[in-house]
């Protein structure tokens, strides 16, 4: 039997000792002395069996009770030290947050603006319906212009700068499209009405100075149905504008004017302030010329084997490039093409900067 | 066009404004491309008188003046400082108060000091007014001008001068009469009656006029008439008629001259006028002979081809038809005895002698648009009765050969085209009264008979009635009406092909690249290094615009990296750059190849550029274009575990730095790698320079399904095994041979083979390397035993060994 102040003793000892440990390396010698399996807790927990049931009686409680406590303890210090040897390393462990890091390539990269402007313009027309509908850079001229209802040696046919490659051995010369109104004239072809369709594209023309390039973009759009008027025309241009220059409202004239390919053409003036460069378009009391359009000419779709006492339409094409100059401020169309770095860096757009209608066409 | 207000009204009975006839003039399809109005130029300057005139104390050319001025509604005397030697006491003239801008030179009068004497505003020369060339002395008025009267007024400068531009459709307005028209009809006035008297020939012509074309040319010109004017005095025409042409900036030459000017712009009619005291016999018009010569009006000479119709007499070609009259036998001031001559001419073959001399004249822009084949007489009587009136003499009888080429064009038309085709009801009576008053005759009936005037050459069918009528009644007019939807949810539209050109841009710029739009033609040399210019002639232009532009673009890689150059030069040499678009195998539609493709020059790696703390990035490599056209193929769709890879890349690729991307044998997916060093030195650019190219359609269309969803996840429940493996092979054997021998050693069990080590040289030795590989091994139903283990390990290295001829590293 070992007396109440032997074991208050001991504990006394052990409890010290765990407090004392600075590491736990101590703390483990210090555990095996006490619960080791030769430790003096341990070799009192021995004895038990050598005692009589009611010194067991008393003694088994107050030795478990022991041992319980300095396992506690213990435990405690151990996670104490742990803590301790943690705050140590982070004390040492210190970067620079403010050393840069890499650029991610989705900063760096650029979509060009006509990209963007042509996703933006297709959201818009695809909402409305109309499908998208390409053709071939080098054409004939039959597409460019004779199903068109240019005639020959029409003087339409020379407001047209065209670009010709050299004549076949049948004196035919292909050409560079001058306009995207030949992607009209082969979608009709090989398909059959209704049609709803835009057709974005290169164009080209001989033409080179302050305000013209000799490759620049066009869209066409086209409606042919039974019943499509001019009033149709208008609300698709009016919806069209104010979507894409994402303003409350635009206002439109329309001024006669002529196109082999539309029987009555027209050309189109949307409202606008100009502030010095700046053209705000939906507010002010000027008019910018915007695109061209009108109603199909009974030719043309005779041309194309479309039964022009059955069908009628509309078509209008603009420039990509020019919505593009007025939305985002760009100056001069010839820098769309000198691919300048510093360029394409300012005017061009984040990669999932996609337009959608749903988020807004420009974030 | 160009018009002066006066000029108009000579036509048009109006009480509009000018900004009413502006206005509406645009809004008839006649866009205003400008108004100059002197009256708004000269407002600041009214009548002045000089009341005294002494000597300067301190110059000998300079006198003082004082004037009396009208200023703010009240008469002020003022002190003017005047060189002019002309100026005077008692006389009148036009003053210009401090605050006025001199038109000659844009100039702000300030009063000021002049030799030390003050000085308030000045008197002005018609030189300063901008009226004239007059700078000897100040404007001396002739009678009495009340102090303050505007000079617009006094100057009879207050006639506006309107600039329209003409759609190639509407030739009748290239005469003032025809916009006057189109104005009435508009509801801007009354179209007043012209009246052309007959004339009676006081004799019989002995010039007479012959036509002569062979058989299919005749329409060159169809109808020649002319008439002699005997004992015509010729001089400076009178000032009315100058300043009318001098206000459309035409100078005024010769009464005779000024007199087919004035028809051409007044009536669209142009004619020309020849001495006949330079005619040999008869006048006609043929086509030219081969080798025939013409020295123009315009004082060049012109050599004449077949092709060309012209004016003749028996000995000499005398003018191009309808484009110049020739510098020999033109009127002068000497000219006594004239031949006028009113023809009409073929509007193509026209238009081709214009294109084919290169000239450029007001009778050439109305023939080849179409002039009025009604109106050759008239014109011809009109041009007569005002030489007489100008010029006096004796008038022959009208010679005339051919017949007018009128075509009777009648349309039936059914007034509801109106409403089908823009929407706007309109009533029946107002499309009648529109096209009458269009000059084209309408009879009543079930549908109207619409006779078409014969100045309206543009005029075929029902449509372009339509568009005279709201044109006319005002395209404004009409209103929105939506157009229906086809679905009440928009459908998809773009097609594969169209959804991949978009990803691809949006994929390579996530990547770091910056999209460029370049020419799609290049410069010859270019083109020859990619494969297209002397080996495809067709893709040549005929007409390029320079040098530099000459040839359709085999490859999007030279504008590419002509832009890295241009960019590099500036100082931005580390580049990543693509373009999306379309090059060009041949002329043919098929030919047109949608590219997607890019560049990295310097050290713009996908992951790093330029030197950073963090470690520098080191110059780019084959492997990242690779990286670039895996990433973009990957994206696309392309089936990559498929793909075939091969280092027989183009030419225009490092030779042993290259590779191609193929899915069958003749499939071609696309190329990249190292750009070869001799096309870099060719195009003048310095490396290192990889690109690639992919195209998007090669890759095939995804198969349609039945359902969006996904197939079921098996996840297996045992983890994978991972076993690595080196082998030594000889330098040649293709890294993706041995993981593709090691992937089929035992399809069951391997779920991946990945190469994550490459050593070459060493101990190995010129002809070998070596390449690690780790299997990552995949249990289904049981965890795999040693055994099973070391039987698998068995077959990877036997079918490596057996498919490279290398051997398991020791």
């Amino acid at each position: 039997m070992t007396d109440q102040s032997e074991l208050d003793r001991l504990e006394a000892e052990f409890t010290t000792a765990i407090g004392d440990a600075l590491d736990e390396a101590t703390l483990e010698d210090v555990r095996i002395a006490a619960l080791g399996k030769k430790g003096r807790v341990s070799e009192l927990m021995k004895g038990l069996g050598k005692m009589t049931p009611e010194e067991r009686k008393e003694m088994g409680p107050k030795l478990n009770g022991l041992k319980d406590r300095l396992n506690e303890a213990l435990a405690a210090r151990k996670s104490a030290l742990k803590e301790a040897a943690l705050e140590a390393r982070l004390a040492t462990e210190k970067v620079d947050v403010t050393l840069p890091v890499r650029d991610s390539a989705l900063e760096q990269g650029r979509i060009h603006p006509l990209s963007q402007v042509y996703d933006e313009v297709i959201a818009i027309f695809a909402d409305m319906g109309f499908a998208v509908e390409q053709g071939p850079d080098i054409e004939t001229d039959r597409y460019n212009f004779t199903a068109l209802n240019f005639p020959e040696g029409h003087p339409a046919r020379e407001m047209h700068d065209t670009f010709y490659f050299e004549p076949g051995e049948d004196g035919s010369r292909l050409l560079l499209r001058t306009h995207t109104s030949p992607v009209q004239a082969r979608t009709m072809e090989a398909g059959k009405p209704p049609f709803r369709f835009v057709a974005p594209g290169r164009t080209y023309r001989c033409d080179s100075d302050q305000t013209h390039t000799p490759q620049f973009h066009q869209i066409e759009g086209l409606v042919i149905d039974e019943e499509t008027h001019m009033g149709h025309l208008k609300w698709t241009l009016e919806e069209f504008l104010r979507a894409f220059f994402e303003v409350e409202g635009v206002e439109l004239r329309f001024r006669p004017s002529f196109f082999p390919f539309t029987e009555p053409s027209m050309e189109v003036d949307v409202r606008c302030a100009r502030l010095g460069n700046e053209i705000r378009i939906g507010e002010g009391d000027d008019w910018l010329e915007i695109l061209g359009c009108g109603m199909v000419h009974p030719n043309v779709l005779k041309n194309c084997g479309v039964d022009p006492e059955k069908y009628q339409g509309f078509a209008f094409g603009m420039g990509i490039d020019r919505i593009a100059m007025l939305k985002y401020g760009i100056p001069d169309l010839r820098a769309f093409f000198e691919s300048d770095l510093r360029w394409l860096r300012h005017y061009g757009f984040a990669a999932l900067d996609v337009p959608t209608l749903a988020g807004g066409l420009s974030s | 066009m160009k018009f002066t207000l006066s000029w108009l009204k000579d036509h048009l009975e109006t009480d509009a404004t000018l900004d009413e006839i502006v206005e509406k003039l645009t809004m008839l399809g006649l866009e205003v491309e400008g108004v100059e109005d002197p009256a708004q130029r000269l407002a600041p300057f009214a009548v002045a008188k000089v009341l005294e005139a002494g000597p300067h104390p301190d110059a000998d050319k300079l006198q003082v003046l004082k004037v009396r001025v009208l200023i703010e509604g009240e008469e002020k005397d003022l002190q003017v400082v005047c060189g002019a030697p002309n100026a005077r006491a008692g006389m009148s003239g036009i003053f210009a108060p401090p605050g006025a801008t001199i038109p000659v030179n844009g100039m702000v009068l300030k009063p000021t000091k002049i030799r030390g004497v003050e000085s308030n505003g000045m008197m002005c020369s018609e030189r300063e007014l901008e009226l004239s060339d007059e700078h000897e002395g100040i404007v001396d008025l002739e009678g009495d001008w009340a102090v303050g009267t505007p000079a617009a007024e006094v100057l009879g400068a207050n006639d506006p001068v309107i600039e329209i531009a003409i759609t190639p459709n509407r030739p009748d307005c290239l005469g003032v009469r025809g916009v006057a028209r189109d104005l009435a009809a508009a509801g801007l006035g009354q179209l007043i009656i012209d009246d052309i008297p007959e004339i009676d020939g006081k004799f019989e012509s002995e010039t007479k006029i012959w036509l002569d074309f062979p058989a299919g040319a005749e329409d060159a010109c169809p109808v020649f008439a002319g008439r002699m004017v005997k004992g015509v005095t010729n001089g400076p025409s009178p000032e009315w008629l100058q300043k009318r042409l001098k206000a459309i900036g035409l100078r005024p030459i010769n009464a005779l001259v000024d007199i087919t000017n004035y028809i051409s712009y007044d009536r669209g009619r142009p004619l020309h006028v020849y001495d006949a005291s330079k005619l040999n016999g008869d006048i006609g018009a043929r086509l030219a002979k081969p080798g025939e010569k013409l020295l123009a009006l315009d004082e060049k000479e012109y050599e004449l081809t077949p092709e060309i119709c012209v004016i003749a007499d028996s000995a000499r070609v005398l003018g191009l038809a309808g484009v110049m009259g020739g510098e020999e036998s033109g009127s002068t001031e000497e000219t006594t005895d004239v031949f006028i001559e009113s023809a009409y001419f073929d509007p193509i073959r026209t238009a081709r002698t214009g294109r084919d001399t290169g000239i450029v004249s007001d009778a050439r822009y109305r023939f080849e648009r179409g002039v009025d084949p009604a109106f050759v007489r008239e014109g011809l009587t009109l041009a007569t009765q005002m030489v007489m009136q100008l010029c006096g003499g004796s008038p022959s009888g009208e010679v005339i050969a051919g017949a007018e080429p009128v075509t009777e064009k009648v349309i039936s038309f059914d007034p509801a085209r109106v409403k089908r085709l823009t929407g706007l009801d309109l009533k029946r009576e107002e499309s009648i009264r529109i096209l009458t008053a269009l000059g084209f005759d309408v009879t009543e009936g079930e549908r109207l008979s619409v006779k078409v005037p014969s100045w309206r050459p543009d005029v075929e069918g029902e449509a372009d009635l339509v568009e005279e009528v709201v044109r006319v009644h005002g395209l404004n007019e009409v209103k929105s009406v939506a157009l229906p939807r086809r679905h009440e949810v928009a459908q998809p539209v773009l097609t594969t092909s169209q959804k991949r050109e978009r990803l691809a841009r949006r994929v390579l710029a996530a990547r770091g690249l910056v999209e460029t739009v370049n020419w799609s033609f290049i410069p010859g040399p270019h083109a020859d290094l990619f494969g297209g210019g002397a080996a495809t002639p067709g893709l040549k232009l005929a007409n390029p615009i320079s040098s530099d532009m000459s040839d359709m673009r085999p490859s999007l890689l030279p504008g590419l990296i002509a832009v890295a150059g241009r960019n590099t030069d500036r100082g931005f040499g580390d580049l990543a750059l693509f373009e999306v678009g379309q090059q060009f195998e041949s002329e043919e539609p098929s030919g047109q190849v949608l590219a997607a493709s890019g560049i990295r020059r310097g050290t713009a790696r996908p992951d790093a550029r330029g030197r950073h703390w963090q470690g520098k990035a080191g110059s780019v490599e084959a492997f990242d274009a690779k990286a670039d056209a895996a990433a973009l193929l990957a994206s696309l769709g392309a089936p990559v575990d498929n793909l075939q890879i091969s280092a027989d890349a183009p030419v225009w690729y490092h030779p042993g730095r290259s590779g191609v991307f193929r899915l069958g044998p003749k499939n071609v997916l696309g190329y990249f790698g190292e750009i070869h060093p001799r096309v870099l030195g060719e195009m003048d650019i310095a490396g290192p320079l990889v690109g690639f190219e992919i195209f998007p359609d090669a890759i095939p269309a995804p198969k349609k399904k039945a359902t969006r969803a996904r197939p079921p996840l098996d996840l297996p429940d045992l983890q994978p095994v991972r076993r690595d493996f080196a082998f030594v092979v000889a330098s040649d054997v293709p890294a993706d041979k041995l993981i593709r021998a090691a992937k089929g050693a035992d399809k069951k069990l391997i779920a991946g083979v990945s190469l994550f080590d490459l050593f070459e040289g060493g101990s190995l030795g010129d002809d070998r390397k070596s390449l690690a590989i780790e299997v990552t091994l995949q249990p289904v139903e049981k965890t795999l035993t040693d055994e099973e283990l070391d039987e698998v390990s068995k077959k990877i290295v036997a079918a490596v060994e057996k498919a490279t001829g290398g051997t398991l590293r020791g």
